[in-house]
């Protein structure tokens, strides 16, 4: 079963539902007791990575998740789900994250390098590069496009947590992982076939109880 | 790159599809729902639902429409019309809608765009802006109430003002070209595009698929939007898509 973590924040609907059309059993809560029973975690979201954290700590949910990723369990962020898991983010005031990965939430400059403006949010659907293609995330999936929506994007040095990246301006983590920790920048569940296969890929390896990059 | 997208636009009054949609193999072609997979199906980027339901009991068969279309829709969509309130905004987007858009109620309280960025991210605000060209303001004038209402807002102005306020996007609509299916509004769209910095879907005037390669290659349009051209099936979103593809516009 998964445990998708409901702190308040983000289209937790259609995670829910995309998970019920491929099958996955899954629970909907912010109780921590509850999402302990599950053997894999979700951390859905969208809004501000300060509004995000600061709940995250009144629901006493972040020292859970990081006992859970201590235990190796598998954990899926999306969106800013993703962007929590790293250290943290220059959004509303530099914030501590949850420090599962090496990297910064920076905003999209606006600016190319040759000087090119360009829009932000980085809204709609741009087509995924393969960094590990073996990866067990990308089972079954293609270098196709998937649908983002993002102002800030995460800006690391850790070439190897790196699955996927897009390519907005200059390069766009797109899925990350190390071990039991995965997230994607863009949303799966908008994602029409790929994030659907996405999921299921994710279902997978929490069904199979093992951990990642293992 | 991120791709143009092409958003497809269906009326709901009701809760039903209205406009007189054309399809055969449907089963009920007034079935938002039904609709929706069609789009999807098609290889549409997104889809807007407009409530245009007159009556409270309309709207909250809205939400039952949006639940539902959730359960079954792998992309994105956003829901306008009556959106007046956080409230409102909250029980749309609770519902399993990826964005709102505000129109009347963005002029009549613009706070509202800030209230509802804060609250679920400028990502989740669109701005939907009627403009019509006024020779007298030498520019474009903003219209609330389905394009009835004349206020004293000049386009670039107003989408500044809304940005500025927390819009993630602007829907703008050209009431000079919406329904003369002669091709989207190139001057309208790009003075937009250059007073802000956030994505702009180009509507009203899209006739035939060379229009949508008309407004990605004349302006900086990052999606463009139609509703009767792909509802009386004069083209279809897959075709359109191929024909883009052909002339060299990025699409999914």
């Amino acid at each position: 079963m998964i445990g998708i973590i409901d702190y308040g924040m983000g289209n937790l609907h259609s995670v829910s539902k995309a998970l019920e059309r491929l099958d996955l059993s899954y629970v909907l809560t912010e109780d921590t007791e509850e999402l302990a029973k599950a053997d894999g975690l979700i951390l859905p979201g969208v809004g501000s990575f300060h509004d995000a954290m600061n709940i995250l700590k009144e629901k006493k949910q972040v020292d859970f998740i990081k006992q859970w990723v201590a235990d190796g369990k598998p954990l899926l962020g999306i969106c800013l789900g993703m962007q929590l898991l790293f250290d943290g983010s220059e959004e509303n005031g530099d914030t501590e994250g949850l420090g599962f990965l090496p990297g910064y939430a920076r905003l999209f400059p606006g600016k190319s390098e040759k000087d090119v403006s360009y829009k932000v949010p980085h809204m709609g659907w741009n087509k995924l590069q393969f960094k590990q293609p073996d990866h067990a995330m990308l089972t079954n999936i293609e270098e196709g496009h998937v649908y983002f929506v993002h102002s800030y994007v995460m800006r690391t040095d850790a070439k190897d947590i790196l699955l996927a990246t897009a390519d907005y301006f200059g390069e766009v983590p797109a899925i990350v992982g190390k071990k039991n920790v995965i997230g994607t920048q863009f949303h799966p569940e908008k994602s029409s076939r790929i994030g659907m296969q996405l999921l299921e890929n994710f279902g997978k390896m929490v069904a199979e109880g093992r951990n990642i990059n293992e | 790159m991120i791709t143009k997208r092409i958003i497809p636009c269906l009326d709901v009054k009701e809760g039903r599809v209205v406009k007189g949609v054309q399809f055969v193999g449907l089963r009920d072609a007034g079935d938002p729902v039904e609709l929706s997979t069609f789009y999807d199906e098609q290889g549409a980027d997104e889809l807007v639902f407009l409530d245009i339901s007159a009556s409270h009991e309309g709207r909250k068969t809205m939400v039952e429409v949006v639940k539902e279309v959730a359960g079954t829709l792998a992309i994105p969509f956003t829901v306008g019309g009556g959106i007046h309130s956080v409230d409102d905004m909250r029980t749309i987007l609770r519902a399993g809608a990826d964005k709102v858009s505000l129109n009347t109620a963005a002029v009549k309280r613009p706070e509202l765009i800030r209230e509802g960025a804060d609250y679920f991210g400028v990502q989740c605000m669109v701005v939907a802006i009627d403009a019509k060209y006024d020779e007298e303001l030498g520019s474009w004038r903003i219209y609330t109430h389905g394009g009835r209402t004349p206020t004293d807002w000049e386009v670039t102005d107003w989408a500044k003002e809304v940005v500025r306020r927390g819009a993630g996007e602007i829907l703008l609509t050209s009431m000079d070209q919406d329904g003369a299916k002669n091709g989207f509004d190139m001057g309208l769209t790009e003075t937009v595009n250059n007073a802000v910095s956030v994505p702009v879907i180009a509507s009203g005037g899209a006739g035939a698929k060379e229009d949508f390669v008309d407004v990605f290659e004349k302006t900086r349009a990052d999606a463009a939007l139609a509703a009767s051209i792909f509802h009386y099936k004069e083209t279809s979103v897959e075709e359109v898509k191929k024909y883009l593809r052909e002339k060299g516009v990025r699409v999914r």
